[in-house]
């Protein structure tokens, strides 16, 4: 059958035609659920500029970063920033001195150490700990933890960053050593075979050579981790408190940025209102927090896998 | 001589290194154990039938989560009806379609950055724009929306890695056939991609089902009292979609509820909610994982 001049084959024009339009508008359908994603981004960017706009009239950005206070809701408002980001800070900081650590080196012993029974029973069980919902961490914090680290430090407060951070860190553990052990894995076996072959241990291998090659990879499970316990809400919001205090020592009661849109959020504020318009400006100033992390980690991942 | 003591002390170290390995490594699951006891022990005494079939109350041992469950299976419904077409329809799109151009790319980075959102900016986004722009309210439609934006990345991520999956000997057999493009994926793609869709997308709920600061920022109540309107109703035509306006509380907002009461019985009732919670995500993801197994099983290329 030689083909028609049109391409179609055998078919008759008419069917062809009604084809390839349906061909074409399933293409767009598709391409338009794609879009989706984008659409999401530039919503949230909106949102958050266009909701926060009418707060940064009210106040400047110079009082927003540099002012000790934020009191948005008090009849002597200060609308100082600084509080709320030492808090998420430090449990930040707590969450990542528990998790970097034991996550790396549950990854360096996963990959090189463990067999492969081993490796499979605990890599899905490690993940179990992602699949926990967030405010079931924040009760343990709050009720198992604190009162656990009150027998150390008797006058801890009831609510504190440093149970709140630790708890976050268990819970970004499976982030950090799930994506770090599969950089690892892929770090090929000549490499290894290399360092083995002039004698080096297990240890040495894995620290000197394997850790080195995997280092964006591990790198971008590092920020995809930070940016995690940036942005985690229950936990602190269960356990860390809701006075917004600026201090930087862990054991004392303050809030996040996550904590405080939450503790709005409970309450009834009037759409419009400076304390509505506030728990954006706070979003906003998280959303840009985590967004160098996730960026970070984008460019890391994508530089790691084209190594190799 | 020397070198046997230097080989001895490596030996040494490497073991030393190995039981640090094992340390750290059981951090995380000795955590999820002690977890699960804790919230067992305290909880379990309050799991009776009259816990599931009760509204929340004032007094503690009346309290239940008959308005929790509910609300949380409608939310859930709605995000995974809208999560589905959408998240499936763009990883068709990324895998079968997409030319490799800059708009591809942008979309690429798009979900990659999504998946780094705080749940909590999802829920910022739902109040400016669903609750106060699109005046959808403080409903289960909305809820079930945020949440369906919310674990769009890790539903197009996983379908994508499903689609990817499938051989391509399987297209081309297609093509030669004379299948269109989407006959193809329509007919040969999608059936073997299934299984794996199927699995991201419970684990994907998974994660939906445990969240609660999204919800609470779009203004969740937590202590609702009445169920929503049923989804039919006796004259034509029969389906009625009024619930999906009305006001909700979910497990976790409820559990948080709870938690953050002083009262030391309320949080009984938080251990209580806290491991059916527990007990409907461990649900999904043993779910998922047989699933998986399943159509592993079946399909040999």
């Amino acid at each position: 059958m030689k083909p028609s001049p049109d391409g179609s084959g055998g078919c008759p024009r008419g069917a062809h035609s009604s084809r390839v339009a349906r061909e074409r508008a399933i293409e767009w359908a598709l391409l338009f659920a794609a879009l989706t994603s984008v659409a999401v981004t530039v919503g949230i960017a909106g949102v958050l500029v266009y909701e926060s706009l009418p707060f940064f009239r009210h106040v400047s950005l110079a009082e927003f970063l540099t002012d000790p206070q934020w009191t948005p809701l008090f009849s002597e408002a200060h609308y100082g920033i600084l509080p709320l980001v030492a808090g998420t800070l430090v449990t930040t900081a707590v969450a990542l001195l528990m998790a970097l650590p034991v996550g790396t080196i549950t990854a360096i012993y996963l990959s090189e150490c463990a067999t492969l029974v081993v490796r499979e029973t605990v890599k899905p069980l490690l993940e179990l700990l992602t699949a926990v919902p967030t405010v079931v961490f924040g009760y343990f914090a709050l009720l198992f933890v604190t009162p656990f680290l009150q027998l150390i430090w008797a006058d801890l407060p009831g609510f504190n960053m440093l149970s709140a951070g630790l708890v976050i860190g268990v819970m970004i553990i499976p982030y950090v050593s799930s994506l770090s052990e599969d950089a690892m894995r892929a770090v090929p076996m000549d490499i290894r075979e290399g360092s083995y072959a002039m004698g080096a241990t297990r240890m040495q291998t894995a620290l000197r050579v394997v850790v080195p090659s995997a280092l964006s990879g591990i790198a971008a499970a590092y920020a995809l981790g930070i940016s995690r316990a940036i942005g985690e809400t229950m936990v602190v919001a269960i356990a860390a408190g809701m006075q917004p205090t600026l201090t930087w020592n862990p054991l004392e009661p303050a809030e996040t940025i996550t904590a405080y849109i939450v503790q709005v959020s409970l309450g009834d504020l009037p759409h419009g209102s400076i304390g509505y318009q506030s728990i954006f400006a706070a979003g906003l100033t998280l959303l840009l927090m985590t967004l160098l992390f996730n960026v970070a980690g984008y460019l890391l991942r994508k530089g790691f896998w084209k190594a190799y | 001589m020397r070198l046997q003591s230097a080989i001895a002390r490596n030996r040494f170290v490497d073991s030393l290194f190995a039981i640090l390995g094992l340390l750290a490594m059981l951090v995380g699951l000795v955590t999820l154990l002690a977890l699960f006891l804790g919230l067992a022990l305290d909880g379990w005494s309050r799991l009776t039938w009259r816990f599931f079939t009760s509204y929340p109350s004032r007094f503690p041992v009346e309290a239940g989560i008959l308005s929790a469950w509910v609300g949380t299976t409608t939310v859930m419904f709605v995000t995974a009806l809208t999560a589905v077409p959408i998240g499936v329809g763009a990883a068709v799109y990324l895998e079968e379609y997409a030319p490799k151009n800059w708009l591809t790319d942008l979309i690429e980075i798009n979900i990659a950055n999504l998946a780094g959102v705080p749940s909590i900016v999802y829920g910022l986004l739902a109040l400016g724009l669903l609750v106060y722009q699109l005046h959808l309210g403080q409903s289960i439609l909305t809820a079930g929306l945020t949440l369906a934006l919310l674990i769009l990345p890790i539903v197009v991520t996983s379908a994508r890695e499903a689609i990817r999956s499938v051989p391509n000997s399987i297209r081309e057999a297609a093509h030669a056939l004379g299948a269109t493009k989407w006959q193809t994926v329509k007919d040969h793609v999608l059936p073997y991609a299934t299984g794996g869709i199927l699995t991201g997308l419970i684990i994907a709920l998974s994660r939906a089902i445990g969240e609660s600061a999204p919800l609470i920022t779009i203004g969740a109540l937590s202590f609702i009292a009445f169920l929503p309107h049923p989804p039919w109703q006796p004259e034509f035509p029969y389906l009625s979609f009024q619930w999906l306006l009305d006001p909700f509380t979910v497990m976790p907002i409820q559990m948080f509820n709870w938690v953050s009461r002083p009262q030391e019985e309320f949080h009984t009732n938080a251990a209580a909610a806290g491991l059916v919670l527990l007990g409907m995500t461990l649900a999904m993801n043993g779910l998922a994982i047989f699933i998986r197994a399943r159509f592993r099983k079946q399909i040999k290329w």
